[in-house]
């Protein structure tokens, strides 16, 4: 397993980046913490539908995302709300997809990111034929889909590793094995010792990382983009890490897990290791990070007002995306909406 | 003008596509070195070269879902399902994502795509290779769905269909594939999509039909000739978007209507052609609209066929009940 920085912040392995990006992302992994945890409290508040926090996989998601450039596809999840975010997805546009808007799901121009994928597995292949197409136009942009443990069991998983093998495209599979696909754990979910091992059944490589590790996402991520974009084909990471959070604000994981597992998890927190690293190098210290959350906090809560703010689509709105031009059929179920609600003139 | 029949004009069709815009590729099993297994894409891999026209994997999901991707990343895919029985592994693709993506981003992504699919019985085929199931792909939001009866037709909605911003299931009646010829012009013109096609005027009676089953219904309306009826046949050629207009002023016209379709009754395409008709134009009906259609049942297999597809003795009856009304 690819690990650099240990769970204590020691370094075993050679830093692949300089003391000024860590510090940039982990105040990333910061704000990324304080929006989770301010979207499940705003969701038991009722403001959001139901919300899948990420808490313990910040490495996975700002790590790999932060080897991407801005302008590479990026096939989420509803659970990479932080790879998202980095990839310029606003806090704003996030939220609302967790408070039933499908305006959430359309990022601003030049924003590369699918709307979250709900369904788990399909959207492994979209990746594929995103950056497919990407090299048939002569560019070189390369897609990253993320997903969890649970995904690899659908047959998608096996059709987009397959397709990415046999046509060698610049696709990088981001596997975030947080143990559990809501109640089903790891060991139920395959009987493959490793997920990461699968991938040498489709030609591809597949890479085993220390999922809350920054250091080895960022540089495993950063080597598997080398390859999607100089033509040699897909990677698949298995990014090692864990949920400590529900699998939603619905689920309850005290029936499927132990409180010794999770607190054993705690203890590497991805953050951590990180903090205890800066601040050994001197690069990092308590009113810092303190800023740093407040003007995250900040940030977030103007999202959560803007998102707020923004009034809900209109009756007739909701008839007007499913095609370019509205269908006959269409303009006419519209209608009869407007006239249900004594809205019609 | 070239004398063509239906398969001709499809291949035609996709080679003036992928000639014209080099956004355009074909994809699919078998597709490039065969030719397809009805050998619609004969000859394109030679002209237009691998990248281009691209033998799959057998995943139908996976083929789907990658075109999706294209589609999204601003290519126009084209992809061939070998059978509409063979389908059903793509159809999360298609409700999930593919008829879903312009709604979920508010017109931000779209994915501007076809997919091709022979269907229908009539060739004695192997089981699962004669479904009629097109009510699904019509029950389903986002997408529209197009079945051709002619040559001409056939490349003109294909031409549509590339070219729409919107992605359209495009279904290929097989066993029209070598039926007839006509004369297709050369290059590229348009049929519209959402227009149906009035095949024969009449006064009496009209019969609606789509896709395999306009040559028995024309028939039918021959034999229909005949007895002294004057029969109106309409070809809707779209089942979405419908082209309710043409539907409903036949009717207003002819008091009389008799739908058919080779896919099974119950919820079947025919229930909601019947269901317009009674919305909009109850009142100059002179009798109950008839369904001709596929039974409930597994579509048979070879030696049985002929029980379940609808023919003109079938249409004929249908027609003499609403007459009799």
């Amino acid at each position: 397993m690819l690990q650099i920085l240990t769970p204590d912040g020691e370094l075993v392995g050679d830093p692949p980046m300089d003391l000024e990006l860590t510090s940039r992302l982990f105040e990333a992994m910061i704000a990324a913490r304080q929006y989770d945890r301010k979207a499940t409290s705003i969701q038991k508040q009722g403001r959001l539908a139901t919300y899948a926090p990420f808490e313990g996989q910040e490495a996975a998601q700002v790590g790999s995302a932060a080897a991407l450039r801005p302008d590479d596809w990026m096939v989420p999840t509803y659970r990479d709300a932080a790879a998202m975010w980095m990839q310029g997805y606003p806090w704003t546009h996030l939220l609302l997809t967790r408070m039933g808007d499908e305006r959430g799901g359309s990022p601003p121009d030049g924003v590369p990111v699918l709307p979250p994928s709900i369904t788990v597995g399909a959207h492994m292949v979209h990746a594929v034929g995103l950056a497919w197409a990407e090299r048939l136009q002569g560019s070189d942009r390369i897609a990253i889909t993320y997903f969890g443990d649970g995904a690899t069991s659908e047959g998608d998983f096996h059709e987009a590793m397959n397709f990415a093998g046999v046509f060698r495209t610049g696709v990088v599979f981001v596997c975030q094995n947080n143990h559990y696909a809501i109640s089903l754990s790891r060991g139920r979910q395959t009987a493959s010792e490793t997920i990461a091992g699968k991938a040498e059944a489709y030609g591809v490589p597949g890479v085993l990382v220390d999922g809350n590790d920054l250091f080895a996402m960022y540089q495993a991520t950063r080597d598997a983009v080398v390859r999607a974009r100089d033509g040699s084909g897909a990677t698949l990471i298995e990014a090692l890490t864990y949920r400590l959070g529900p699998h939603t604000t619905s689920d309850d994981p005290t029936r499927y897990r132990d409180a010794a597992e999770v607190e054993a998890w705690r203890a590497r927190d991805p953050l951590d290791r990180v903090r205890s690293y800066l601040v050994a190098a001197g690069a990092w210290d308590e009113d810092r990070e303190a800023a740093v959350a407040a003007a995250a906090h900040d940030e977030i809560d103007r999202a959560v007002e803007e998102a707020e703010a923004l009034a809900p689509l209109a009756p007739e709105e909701i008839f007007e995306a499913m095609y370019a031009d509205m269908t006959p059929e269409l303009v006419e179920q519209q209608r009869w909406l407007l006239e249900s609600r004594g809205e019609y003139s | 003008m070239t004398l063509m029949n239906l398969a001709q004009a499809i291949t035609d069709g996709l080679d003036v596509a992928l000639a014209a815009d080099s956004r355009v590729l074909v994809m699919g099993e078998d597709v490039g070195r065969t030719g397809g297994v009805f050998r619609l894409t004969n000859g394109l891999l030679e002209t237009h070269g691998a990248e281009r026209v691209v033998d799959m994997p057998v995943a139908e999901s996976g083929i789907v879902g990658t075109a999706f991707g294209m589609a999204v990343a601003g290519l126009r895919p084209v992809v061939e399902i070998q059978f509409m029985g063979f389908s059903y592994p793509a159809y999360d693709q298609i409700v999930s994502h593919v008829g879903r993506i312009r709604n979920r981003s508010r017109h931000r992504f779209t994915a501007p795509m076809v997919i091709r699919m022979p269907y229908g019985g009539g060739i004695g085929a192997a089981e699962h290779h004669s479904e009629s199931t097109e009510a699904i792909y019509a029950h389903t939001p986002g997408v529209k769905v197009v079945v051709p009866s002619t040559p001409y037709d056939a490349k003109g909605l294909l031409l549509s269909a590339i070219e729409d911003p919107d992605p359209v299931i495009f279904l290929e009646p097989i066993r029209l594939y070598r039926a007839v010829k006509e004369e297709v012009p050369a290059g590229r013109f348009i049929v519209p999509i959402g227009r149906a096609r009035l095949e024969r005027s009449g006064d009496d009676l009209t019969l609606i039909a789509y896709g395999s089953m306009v040559r028995e219904t024309r028939h039918a309306a021959d034999r229909l000739a005949g007895e002294g009826v004057s029969v109106e046949v309409i070809d809707l050629r779209s089942l979405v978007p419908l082209d309710v207009e043409t539907l409903v002023g036949s009717v207003r016209k002819t008091g009389r209507a008799v739908v058919i379709h080779e896919g099974h009754r119950t919820a079947g395409f025919g229930a909601e052609l019947a269901a317009r008709i009674q919305e909009e134009a109850l009142y100059s009906l002179l009798a109950p609209v008839q369904r001709v259609t596929g039974w409930d049942t597994i579509f048979p297999l070879k030696r049985t066929e002929e029980y379940y597809l609808p023919g003109v003795d079938r249409i004929v009856q249908a027609a003499h009940r609403t007459l009799e009304g």
